[in-house]
C-alpha cells in the first residue's frame, strides 16, 4: 500500500473536494506556489478562479469568505501562522459564527480555516507559535485538530462539506506523519467522534493533536507496568463527551494531554466535565502549556513549555497512585 | 413592501418611509416594546433611498447598526421589520437579530452589521461571487465616517479594486463617529481613502435623494458593466441621537444651534417639495396607513419561545450544551 504523509493528506483533500464540488476555492497568501506545501499542484489543476492569491490582508480575506459563502460558496481560507488566528477573531468568531443565530436561520455561513502548521514548530518564537484551538472551542466555533494523515483527510473533507464555519489545526509537529494505507479507505470522518487508538485498563491519556503519537510513544513505553488507553477525540468542538465516558469507564482514572494553554485549555474543560459526570478513582491530571504562555526563542526553552513525554510519563505515574 | 422606483413619488415614498418608521420606533422604544433602544436614521434618509432606487431587485447591500433605512429602502417589510426591533417570532430575524442585525437574505440584505466597518469585506466577497457565476449584480456596502479609520475597511477597498469588483461603497458622512467629529477622527479626506486606491470617489449632497441617486445610477453603471468599485460620499445630517440612550443620559456633544441648522436641509422636504400637494398627501396617507398596520402586527405578534433562545446557532442542526448542567 502507499505511503500517505499528513501533508500529503490535506492535499489531497483539498483536490478531491475541489474537483467534487464547483462551490469550493481556496484563498490565502501564497497559496498559488503552495508555500506551505498543502496546495500545491491545485492552481495548475484548477486555476485562477478557485486557487486565489490574497494580498496580505487577513481580515479582509476572511471576511471575503464570509460574503462569498453567504452566497453559495464554500471557501477554504488558508493561514499560514497560527497567530494570525487572533488577528481574525472578528471575522470568525463574531462574524461568520454569528450569522446563523443572528439572522435566524437564513444564512449559513461554510467556510473552513485551514492553518498548516499550528503550535510550535521550534524556533519560530512567540509570534509563529501558539495553538489557540481552545479558543474557539470556547467561542463555539466548530474546531478540528486532526492527528493522523487519514483524520486530516476525513476531517477536513468533513469540514468543507459542513454548512457552519469550521477552523481545521493542522499541528506543524504531525505534518511529517505517515501512514500506510489505501487511497480507498479514505472519506469524511464525522465532527464530534473521537477514536481510540489504543486500548487500555489502567488510565484513559486524552491527547489531541500531534501530543497523540507523544502519547501512544509512552503507552508503549509503560507497557510492562500501565495499561495505557490513549484517547484522541480529534475535534476539539464538539466534544466527545460519550467517547470519553465510554473510555473512563473502562479505565477509571485520566490525563489529558493539551498543547492549550493551562487556563481555560481544553483539558480544563475535560477535567471540569469528567468531575461533574463521570466516577474517577482519582484525582485526574493535566498536561499543558503554562499558564499564558509565549513561547521563546532559545531550544531548549521553546521545549521547556511544550507538553512533553516525560511530564506525561510523571502525570500517569501521578494518577496511578491512588 | 416593493421597493419603491426612481422616480420623484418613488424617493418621497422611501424617505417618507424611513422617517415615519424610526419616529414610531422611537415612540416603541420610549413605551419599552423596543428593549436595548435603536440608532435613528432619521435626517439621513436621502441616501438610502437614492442609492437603494439606482438597485436591482438582485443586488445586494450590507448595512450598519444604523441600518433601518437601508433595509426599509432595499424592500424589507416594515412590519417584519418592526416585528425584529420588538423581539417577535414573526421578525425579518425571528427575533434573533433585533436592531442591529436586520436580514432579508431573499431581497438580497445580507444583514445589517454591528460592529462599524466590517461589512466591506463581507460585500466584496458576495460581489465576486456574483462576478464569478457571470452575474452583473452590484453589491452596496453601507458605512458611517467612523468606518473610514478601520482598517479592515481599506483593506476591503484593496481587494475590490484590485479584482475590480462590483461594490458601490457608501459613506454616510454625518459629521460624527458616536460623539467624534470627522475634524477630530479623519485625516486626510474621505474620498481620498478611495483614490489611494484608484477608486472613482465623489462627494455629493446626501441631504438630496435625486443627488444621491444621480451618483448611485453612474457607480451602478460602471459597476454593472465591470469597470470595478466606487466610493461615494454622501454628506448628511443625523437628525437625532446617536443612540436612544442620548435621550435620557444628556450627553452633550452637538450645540443647540448646530443641531437647529443640521435640520435646516430636511430630506424629506426637499424630496416633498417635487410632489404636488396632492401626491404629497396621497403617500403620506399610505404611509400612515402601513405604519399604523406595521405597529400592530409587531406588537400583535407572539414572542419566541424561550426554550429555542439557541435554535439557528448552527445551520447544521447541532445543539450545544446547555449552560445549566449535562
Amino acid at each position: 500500500m502507499p505511503w500517505l504523509s499528513y501533508q500529503k493528506a490535506l492535499n489531497r483533500a483539498l483536490a478531491d473536494e475541489l474537483a467534487r464540488d464547483p462551490a469550493v476555492f481556496v484563498l490565502g497568501e501564497d497559496v498559488r506556489v503552495a508555500v506551505s506545501n498543502v496546495t500545491a499542484g491545485l492552481f495548475k489543476r484548477f486555476g485562477p478562479d478557485r486557487v486565489l492569491d490574497a494580498p496580505l490582508s487577513e481580515q479582509a480575506f476572511t471576511s471575503f469568505a464570509t460574503g462569498a459563502a453567504l452566497t453559495g460558496r464554500r471557501p477554504v481560507v488558508e493561514f499560514q501562522i497560527p497567530s494570525l488566528l487572533y488577528l481574525v477573531f472578528e471575522q470568525i468568531a463574531n462574524q461568520a459564527h454569528k450569522f446563523s443565530l443572528m439572522t435566524g436561520g437564513q444564512a449559513r455561513v461554510p467556510v473552513t480555516y485551514l492553518v498548516p502548521g499550528s503550535g510550535s514548530r521550534t524556533g519560530w518564537a512567540g509570534q509563529h507559535s501558539d495553538h489557540p484551538y481552545a479558543l474557539f472551542a470556547h467561542a463555539g466555533v466548530k474546531t478540528v485538530v486532526p492527528a493522523t494523515p487519514e483524520d486530516a483527510y476525513g476531517l477536513l473533507t468533513t469540514a468543507i462539506r459542513d454548512d457552519d464555519p469550521v477552523v481545521v489545526f493542522a499541528p506543524a509537529a504531525a505534518l511529517g506523519v505517515r501512514v500506510d494505507i489505501d487511497y480507498d479507505e479514505l472519506g469524511p470522518v464525522p465532527l464530534g467522534v473521537g477514536r481510540v487508538h489504543r486500548e487500555g485498563g489502567d488510565v484513559t491519556v486524552v491527547a489531541i493533536g500531534h501530543l497523540v503519537h507523544d502519547a501512544l510513544a509512552v503507552a508503549e513505553e509503560l507497557s510492562g507496568d500501565v495499561s495505557v488507553e490513549v484517547f484522541d477525540p480529534r475535534t476539539a468542538y464538539p466534544f466527545d463527551w460519550d467517547g470519553l465516558a465510554a473510555s473512563v469507564a473502562r479505565t477509571g482514572r485520566l490525563v489529558v494531554f493539551d498543547d492549550s494553554n493551562r487556563m481555560c485549555g481544553i483539558a480544563a474543560e475535560v477535567i471540569a466535565t469528567a468531575a461533574e459526570r463521570l466516577d474517577l478513582l482519582a484525582p485526574p491530571a493535566r498536561v499543558t502549556r503554562p499558564d499564558g504562555a509565549v513561547v521563546p526563542f532559545a531550544l531548549g526553552l521553546d521545549h521547556a513549555v511544550q507538553p512533553d513525554r516525560g511530564r506525561l510519563t510523571t502525570a500517569i505515574q501521578k494518577v496511578l497512585k491512588y | 413592501m416593493v421597493r419603491a422606483p426612481d422616480t420623484d413619488v418613488g424617493l418621497y415614498r422611501t424617505v417618507r418611509l424611513i422617517r415615519r418608521f424610526e419616529e414610531r420606533a422611537v415612540e416603541l422604544v420610549r413605551s419599552g416594546d423596543i428593549v436595548g433602544g435603536i440608532h435613528p436614521y432619521t435626517g439621513q434618509e436621502a441616501v438610502a433611498a437614492g442609492v437603494c432606487a439606482a438597485l436591482r431587485d438582485d443586488d445586494m447591500i450590507t448595512s450598519t447598526h444604523r441600518g433601518h433605512g437601508h433595509v426599509l429602502a432595499k424592500g424589507a417589510d416594515p412590519a417584519r421589520t418592526l416585528a425584529e426591533l420588538t423581539g417577535r417570532a414573526t421578525g425579518l430575524n425571528r427575533g434573533r437579530g433585533g436592531s442591529m442585525h436586520a436580514a432579508d437574505f431573499r431581497l438580497g440584505i445580507l444583514g445589517a452589521n454591528a460592529i462599524v466597518g466590517a461589512n466591506g469585506a463581507i460585500t466584496a466577497g458576495a460581489a465576486w461571487v456574483a462576478r464569478q457565476e457571470g452575474g452583473d449584480q452590484v453589491a452596496v456596502s453601507f458605512f458611517g465616517d467612523g468606518a473610514v479609520n478601520q482598517g479592515v475597511l481599506l483593506e476591503a477597498m484593496n481587494l475590490a479594486a484590485l479584482w475590480r469588483l462590483p461594490v458601490l461603497f457608501v459613506c454616510e458622512n454625518n459629521g460624527y463617529a458616536t460623539t467624534l467629529t470627522v475634524a477630530d477622527a479623519v485625516a486626510g479626506t474621505i474620498t481620498g481613502r478611495g483614490a489611494a486606491f484608484g477608486i472613482p470617489a465623489v462627494t455629493v449632497d446626501g441631504m438630496d435623494p435625486r443627488t444621491v441617486l444621480g451618483a448611485a445610477r453612474e457607480a451602478v453603471d460602471r459597476a454593472r458593466a465591470g469597470g470595478g468599485p466606487s466610493l461615494i460620499e454622501c454628506l448628511t445630517y443625523r437628525f437625532d441621537a446617536h443612540h436612544t440612550w442620548e435621550h435620557r443620559a444628556g450627553v452633550r456633544y452637538r450645540d443647540d444651534d448646530e443641531v437647529r441648522s443640521g435640520r435646516e436641509r430636511d430630506p424629506v422636504v426637499i424630496q416633498g417639495t417635487r410632489l404636488t400637494d396632492g401626491e404629497r398627501e396621497r403617500v403620506d396617507a399610505e404611509i400612515e396607513s402601513t405604519m399604523d398596520s406595521a405597529v400592530a402586527f409587531a406588537l400583535d405578534s407572539p414572542h419566541p419561545d424561550p426554550a429555542g433562545a439557541l435554535d439557528y446557532l448552527y445551520a447544521t442542526g447541532m445543539r450545544a450544551r446547555p449552560g445549566g448542567g449535562w
